[in-house]
């Protein structure tokens, strides 16, 4: 018997082309143009964390995932949480640079009736795979998805993209010790490792070090890469997809702000848009 | 009416759940740790490969299910409703309902018929906190016949579902091979002097009141509302305007359940006198389930008097 469910493809494959190193490094540069850009436009939103984790969308949507912009429900394509869901504005940017839609667009960013929503929201805009923004629930939705491919015999991938201040919230735990206890494997999450949550630093709000241990003690096998060197992201992620029986974690090291000179390491811009002026300045340092 | 017990509500789910996995290979069962208790293990014990058992984790076990939706997968989900409604919530809220997948929710050892184990294992809450999700279909079966069918439709419906089922022996309150849809109220018994609409084991108590208000020459309907949300409307306006009277039980905090979404209903549409059987406002202690109904008010007797009391009589 045939239950209703909600998989909707065009079953057309042809997937995107895989970019080199230079060439993801000069998309980042791109993308990063776009974030100021629609966080200015929208005198709000989190360019903080959204430039800290610029390379490593990059690198998943330009090289690593198999995904195809005209087929967003591909059943078979690579799948990408965005689990820290104020950092849209870098994931907006990378699904319309793929063609997912017009970059034009992407300045309606926050704007009444717009698919580019404050926070990702998958009913709303095609290539979003999950709806987040409430921190915390994106392992374990990918670890449904791993869990589904494994079920299904498939070989697609599901990346997370979950960040040092979600370590702070509990199911991240129950996530991180249910995936390694049912052996999840084909589940790659990066940990944009930028130092600063909401409030403050890291290390003065609730210092989750050591990091590195404690997912290892939670039996994931895990990796520390530089999370702005684009080639460390794909020789980590090449690394990760073979691993078996197991969940991986590639904790990157970034910065806040990356890219722009004022807003490098400089907490006041995790949820303050930049002002015209700072605009500018920032796409000048960006051209 | 004659108290003949069936199968508790769990018990019936967890052997409906053996035969939806066997219908369709989607079906996937996720359990919190208490599989033993909601009878998801039913389902573990004939399809293991489709079987997760998470642990003691509710925020988890929404998001994992949510997940698996999101590829296709009809999950569905187990706990105590009292760990799971409430620990699971804001998984509900973003993973499930802003996200509209088609995840089931099934919460066991609702209300307070829990008994021994005490206040903490009662959820009074549940129908609140989850009609409150915009999207999710919200249940309360009365006996092993009706959970049977609306376990079943649950599989067939497209979004998310959330059944609570209980943990004593149900009084069988329905006949075998009636028609249940979602949303769609059961008239048990035709009466023109009051209604009393009911869900889960109130339903058997409003019967039991109704035969009794006969004997007093009260002619009452009783309606097993099983379907929170979406509402009956219909049945609900039809009834206001048959008998001019409603009087609703559920074994349920009094803010947020049935009651309330009755009322709403009734106050825009057809304003009419109206009586609550629910817990009062309070949480609940150990005991046994028939004593703890009768403390908490829900016994037929409290129903009578609920149905003379806005009689006038």
């Amino acid at each position: 018997m045939s239950f209703p469910s909600i998989q909707i493809s065009q079953g057309i494959h042809n997937l995107m082309e895989k970019l080199s190193v230079e060439q993801l490094k000069a998309k980042a540069k791109l993308v990063r143009r776009h974030i100021v850009e629609m966080t200015g436009a929208a005198a709000s939103g989190h360019p903080g964390g959204s430039l800290s984790a610029t390379e490593m969308l990059v690198a998943l949507y330009f090289n690593l995932m198999d995904h195809n912009p005209q087929d967003p429900q591909w059943p078979d394509r690579d799948r990408l949480i965005l689990s820290k869901g104020h950092a849209s504005p870098a994931l907006y940017a990378a699904l319309a640079e793929s063609g997912y839609f017009d970059p034009k667009t992407l300045t309606d960013f926050r704007k009444l009736g717009s698919p580019l929503q404050g926070h990702p929201d998958r009913r709303r805009l095609p290539g979003v795979e999950a709806s987040t923004g409430s921190l915390g629930q994106g392992l374990s939705m990918g670890i449904g998805m791993a869990l589904a491919r494994r079920l299904d015999k498939k070989n697609y991938y599901t990346y997370v993209i979950t960040s040092d201040g979600e370590m702070n919230e509990g199911q991240t735990w129950e996530a991180a010790a249910m995936a390694a206890h049912h052996k999840v494997d084909h589940l790659i999450a990066f940990l944009d490792y930028n130092k600063f949550q909401l409030d403050d630093s890291t290390k003065n709000i609730c210092d989750m070090e050591p990091v590195v241990e404690k997912w290892k003690a939670f039996r994931w096998h895990t990796l520390e890469i530089d999370g702005h060197d684009v080639k460390q992201i794909l020789h980590a992620a090449e690394k990760a997809k073979k691993i078996k029986d197991q969940p991986v974690m590639i904790i990157a090291h970034t910065v806040k702000g990356k890219g722009v000179s004022f807003m490098e390491g400089n907490n006041a811009f995790h949820g303050v848009a930049p002002t015209r002026e700072q605009v500018e300045k920032a796409l000048k340092e960006l051209s | 009416m004659q108290k003949i017990l069936g199968k508790a509500t769990r018990d019936a789910y967890g052997e409906t759940l053996v035969e939806i996995g066997k219908m369709n290979s989607d079906v996937v069962v996720l359990d919190a740790d208490l599989s033993k208790s909601t009878k998801s293990a039913l389902f573990s014990e004939k399809f293991q490969e489709r079987f997760f058992n998470v642990g003691i984790q509710e925020a988890n076990l929404v998001g994992v299910a949510a997940g698996l939706a999101s590829c296709g997968k009809i999950p569905f989900i187990s706990s105590f409703a009292s760990f799971l409604v409430s620990k699971g919530f804001d998984q509900f809220r973003m993973s499930v309902a802003f996200s509209e997948l088609n995840v089931k929710v099934v919460g066991s050892h609702g209300g307070i018929t829990v008994g021994e184990d005490g206040a903490s294992q009662m959820s009074i809450e549940d129908i609140a906190l989850m009609t409150s999700l915009p999207g999710f279909v919200v249940m309360v079966p009365s006996d092993e016949i009706s959970t049977r069918t609306l376990v079943l439709e649950t599989a067939k419906h497209l979004g998310p579902v959330y059944i609570r089922t209980g943990r004593p022996k149900a009084p069988v309150v329905h006949k075998a091979g009636t028609d249940f849809k979602i949303g769609k109220g059961v008239r048990l018994r035709e009466g023109k002097d009051l209604t009393i609409i009911a869900n889960g084991l109130e339903v058997f108590e409003a019967l039991e009141a109704a035969e009794r208000l006969a004997e007093d020459g009260i002619s009452a309907s009783v309606i097993d509302m099983h379907t929170v949300k979406p509402l009956d409307t219909d049945l609900i306006l039809e009834e206001a305007r048959r008998t001019g009277h409603i009087l609703v039980a559920e074994e349920h905090q009094i803010w947020g359940g049935l009651g309330s979404a009755i009322a709403t209903f009734l106050a825009k549409k057809h304003p009419c006198k109206m009586g609550f059987v629910a817990i009062q406002d309070t949480f609940a202690e150990s005991g046994r389930a028939e004593e703890l109904l009768e403390k908490y008010g829900l016994t037929h007797p409290h129903i009578i008097k609920a149905a003379k009391k806005i009689l006038g009589r």
